[in-house]
């Protein structure tokens, strides 16, 4: 396998433009030929689907809810990064664009980075233009707030629902080219295989969720916008049905995974409270901007929060990092929240969590600007929690968010396996290590909106694809997997359910591979995870049939897939001698306790490919050259 | 904590259904619904019994999956919430709840508590959109929006489309989901090209879907997660007689394009 990025030649700020000159184009008038089936239907995927459409290519889109609205990104927050510099404050492309590479601790890609930053500007334009109701300054102006890990105040946002309201400008655009015939749509479908001819990605195998019909679809390329595998530690925010079996199975037809082990754990989450827990909740990072985060000073200190005097509470944000505070980035305010509860000093019931105080923030501005600006959030968390966050500090504590490893894509966005092309959270391409509050929705919409409609065109332009027939020994090959596969899930017919497999692995890879990494503990994942698939193949019990709606069946599957990648998220752990952003190898730290990097000899993108069952999967490198930024230690104090 | 369950079960769109029993014993109040749901659920499948179906992902009240009849109201007794948000301290220990999937006719039921929503898609795709394709847009400050509209639009824009509203409904009316986008749109400046076509293929294509009428009952912004007002209906109602009167394009899915 080689690793070819195709990152353009010239000056940084010049790349794009020259590269989007560059590239072959395909005649309007030919675009109807070419069919491309987009997988997802999240902020990459349905502006992706809406874009190519609009320019005239056929397009399928596929997503595994109902409706194509549903896609995780519409529970995104806090807001949408764009270097428009509105506010004057010294933001330009090249602030973000360097914010976003210290932010991800110089582990991406300085031209796909640049070129993001470059793009954020038309993104605010396009969802103005469709009508997203972003918060407004009296004066008619579009209003910004700052964000976690930036200075500047460069964040555009809905209320507390701007991940919705992004979501649903790009679904209304999906839906436009629907009604025209454009696009078909296919909800309640999951992909579930590639089909492969001739060292192209030449279409793909999915199955219907209502009926179980598996089906072939024949394509000139496949988009895959699926999201992240946050769910492989059981518990995350994110949404209970996303899953990596997309990329996990692309994988195993061929394309390279890029950083599998780089994770993100958002600090403020509302803590676990019981064994049954399904999912954890999100409490937007923009509650930081006012909300002060505390721990009482003295370990064991059970006095409720209002009776512990100023004096002995210890707001170690403000104290560690002085100068960000408590806008101090996810990685960084992930593991001090970890470090003050590990020294005894969390609060709640288990000792998990450590206060988010707003009694400061109201006594300044008073309780109603606190409730415009974070009034859905404060009502979120009472609900869940039954505690009034108005009168008490809120209890947080991190949680898994955001994995920002992700299928290799060249600088075109696309994978090892020609003609597939991977987007949004779902590739590894522009955060690195770590990625910087509102930047996710940035870079789907980078990606669908902007990126994917041009390079699709130029890979279209130059390949050679020939008719493929249904019959093809390939396409019935894949067809006959997907079968196989799912008959097996449900012959095993053991004891124990899917759901109880999926918490012990969670688990595994919480206290193994999550907020502190160490060697001896990965090795041991690496030992547990084989014994607990083993077990899930002799033991899972599904019950009913593959042809109906079997959430059981859909559920099986999915984290059949997680028992894999797991193994190989841990292997990534294991080989990355260094801690960086959220990858934290406790062997490997500075003396007050921060990530300490390996530039000499980690400043590369891990990329696994996969070497067939049961052997250990294939190494490769791709060396990340830093040309216009030097690296540093990044100091946030 | 116990319950007592009371759930409907279909195998399939044809099939005929039934309420089932089910004893919930040792539940915490802490736990949310479909948690309990869940709980259920994997003591069925230890038991080699099919787990109740129903629609979920978020679980934190914004992409409108889920969505069930709790004792006969639409995602059960709090207010503003999705059925999702919705923790067991609500109930009383030992208390019987009937769960029921959303019931009209628009909404066929899939399986068990699922139903198919896709009727709410096709009214989006009849006209609940701008169209801006990409790219070619002005400055995002070079048309500015008065904070109130941008908040009012907001308030509309804020539904997830569960069809909380179409179940809660007597007529089934799926008014408030399609006059919660119409508001959404009609208050920005942006939507105002579109907006005579927009009302009229939006409520042409919600009469396809065998939605029923309006008749001002108000049930469904009861039953609302997001607490959209009925005012969007008054003035689905204004758009769709002045663009009746006045606008250009004919009425009743004319276009062809739905």
């Amino acid at each position: 396998m080689e690793l070819r990025a195709r990152i353009p030649s010239g000056p940084l700020a010049e790349k794009w433009d020259r590269h989007r000159f560059e590239m072959k184009l395909v005649n309007p008038a030919n675009k109807r030929r070419y069919k491309i089936l987009v997988v997802g239907s999240g902020l990459a995927g349905a502006s992706a689907a809406a874009s190519l459409a609009e320019l005239g290519y056929q397009v399928s889109c596929f997503c595994f809810q109902d409706s194509p609205r549903r896609a995780h990104s519409i529970a995104a927050q806090g807001g949408i990064n764009a270097a428009k510099n509105y506010q004057n404050d010294g933001d330009s492309i090249w602030r973000l664009f360097y914010d976003t590479i210290k932010g991800g601790d110089f582990r991406a890609r300085e031209a796909n980075v640049y070129r993001l930053a470059q793009i954020s500007v038309d993104i605010i334009d396009q969802c103005v233009a469709q009508g997203v109701p972003f918060a407004r300054e009296y004066s008619g102006y579009l209003a910004n707030r700052s964000f976690g890990g930036a200075q500047v105040s460069r964040t555009f946002y809905a209320r507390g629902q701007t991940g919705q309201q992004l979501l649903l400008g790009a679904y209304q655009a999906l839906c436009k080219e629907i009604a025209r015939g454009n696009v078909l749509m296919y909800p309640r479908t999951e992909m579930l295989d590639l089909i492969i001819i001739d060292g192209r990605c030449r279409g793909m195998v999915t199955r219907n969720l209502v009926t179980g019909e598996v089906v072939a679809h024949i394509a000139d390329a496949v988009v895959l916008a699926t999201g992240g595998y946050g769910n492989v530690f059981y518990l995350s925010t994110n949404a209970r049905g996303s899953n990596v079996t997309a990329t996990f199975r692309a994988w195993k037809r061929g394309a390279a995974f890029g950083n599998p082990c780089f994770t993100q754990i958002h600090p403020t989450c509302i803590p676990v409270s019981g064994e049954y827990q399904s999912k954890l909740t999100l409490m937007s990072e923009s509650l930081r901007n006012d909300g002060r985060v505390w721990v009482p000073r003295k370990s064991g200190d059970a006095r409720p929060p209002h009776e512990i005097p100023e004096g002995e509470r210890d707001y170690y944000l403000e104290r560690k990092y002085p100068s960000f505070g408590n806008l101090s980035p996810r990685d960084i305010a992930s593991r001090a929240a970890k470090e003050v509860c590990d020294e005894g000093r969390g609060v709640g019931p288990g000792g998990r969590g450590v206060y988010l105080d707003f009694g400061d923030a109201i006594a300044r501005l008073g309780r109603q600007t606190i409730e415009e600006r974070y009034g859905n959030l404060f009502e979120m968390y009472q609900r869940i929690t039954d505690e009034d966050p108005y009168r008490a500090p809120m209890r947080i504590y991190p949680a898994v968010h955001y994995t920002m490893g992700g299928l290799w894509v060249d600088y075109d966005l696309m994978s090892t396996i020609p003609g597939l092309h991977v987007l949004g959270e779902a590739n590894f391409s522009d955060h690195g290590a770590n990625r910087l509050g509102a930047s996710a929705l940035m870079q789907g919409l980078a990606d669908g909106y902007f990126i994917i409609p041009v390079t699709i065109g130029d890979y279209l332009a130059t390949a050679k694809l020939d008719k493929v027939n249904a019959d093809h020994p390939e396409v019935r090959g894949a067809l006959e997997g997907v079968a196989q596969k799912t008959k097996r899930l449900l012959t095993v017919a053991g004891s124990r359910t899917v759901d109880s497999f999926h918490r012990e692995l969670g688990t595994l890879m919480w206290e193994k591979c999550g907020m502190a990494r160490t060697a001896t503990g990965l090795r041991e994942a690496l030992q547990r995870i084989p014994e607990i698939r083993a077990e899930f193949w002799e033991n899972v019990t599904v019950p009913g049939s593959h042809a109906e709606l079997n959430q059981a069946l859909e559920k099986a599957n999915r984290v059949a897939d997680f028992l894999e990648f797991g193994e190989l998220m841990c292997r990534d752990a294991l080989h990355r001698e260094e801690s960086c952003g959220g990858h934290f190898r406790e062997e490997h730290q500075t003396g007050d306790g921060e990530a300490k990097r390996d530039d000499e000899s980690f400043a590369y993108v891990a990329a696994w490919e996969y070497a067939g069952e049961g052997a250990e999967p294939r190494l490769h490198r791709e060396p990340l050259a830093f040309e216009n930024v030097q690296l540093a230690q990044r100091s946030y104090k | 904590m116990h319950l007592k369950l009371r759930v409907w079960r279909q195998a399939a769109p044809q099939a005929k259904g039934r309420f089932v029993s089910y004893d919930a014993p040792e539940l915490s109040p802490d736990m949310s619904f479909l948690e309990m749901l869940d709980v259920v659920n994997e003591r069925l499948i230890e038991k080699g019994e099919l787990p109740i179906a129903f629609d979920h992902d978020c679980r934190e009240g914004i992409c409108g999956s889920c969505g069930l009849m709790i004792n006969g109201v639409a995602h059960g007794p709090m207010r503003g919430t999705a059925t999702c948000q919705l923790h067991l301290r609500s109930f009383r220990d030992g208390q019987e709840i009937v769960i029921e999937p959303w019931r009209a006719k628009a909404f066929p039921v899939v399986r068990d508590l699922v139903v198919d929503r896709s009727g709410l898609d096709r009214i989006i795709a009849a006209g609940g959109y701008i169209s801006a394709r990409t790219g070619g847009v002005p400055d995002a400050n070079a048309v500015l929006v008065p904070k109130d509209d941008a908040d009012s639009a907001m308030d509309a824009a804020a539904c997830i489309g569960c069809g909380a509203c179409v179940a809660a409904c007597p007529n089934a009316s799926a008014s408030l989901f399609t006059a919660a986008k119409i508001a959404h749109l009609g208050l920005m400046p942006q939507g105002q090209p579109e907006r005579s076509k927009r009302v009229l293929r939006m409520v042409s294509q919600m009469d396809m879907e065998t939605f029923g009428n309006c008749t001002n009952i108000g049930e469904c912004q009861e039953a609302c997660p997001k607490l959209i007002s009925i005012d969007v209906i008054a003035r689905m109602n204004r758009d769709f007689l002045r663009a009746s009167l006045f606008g250009r394009e004919e009425r009743a899915g004319s276009s062809g394009e739905i």
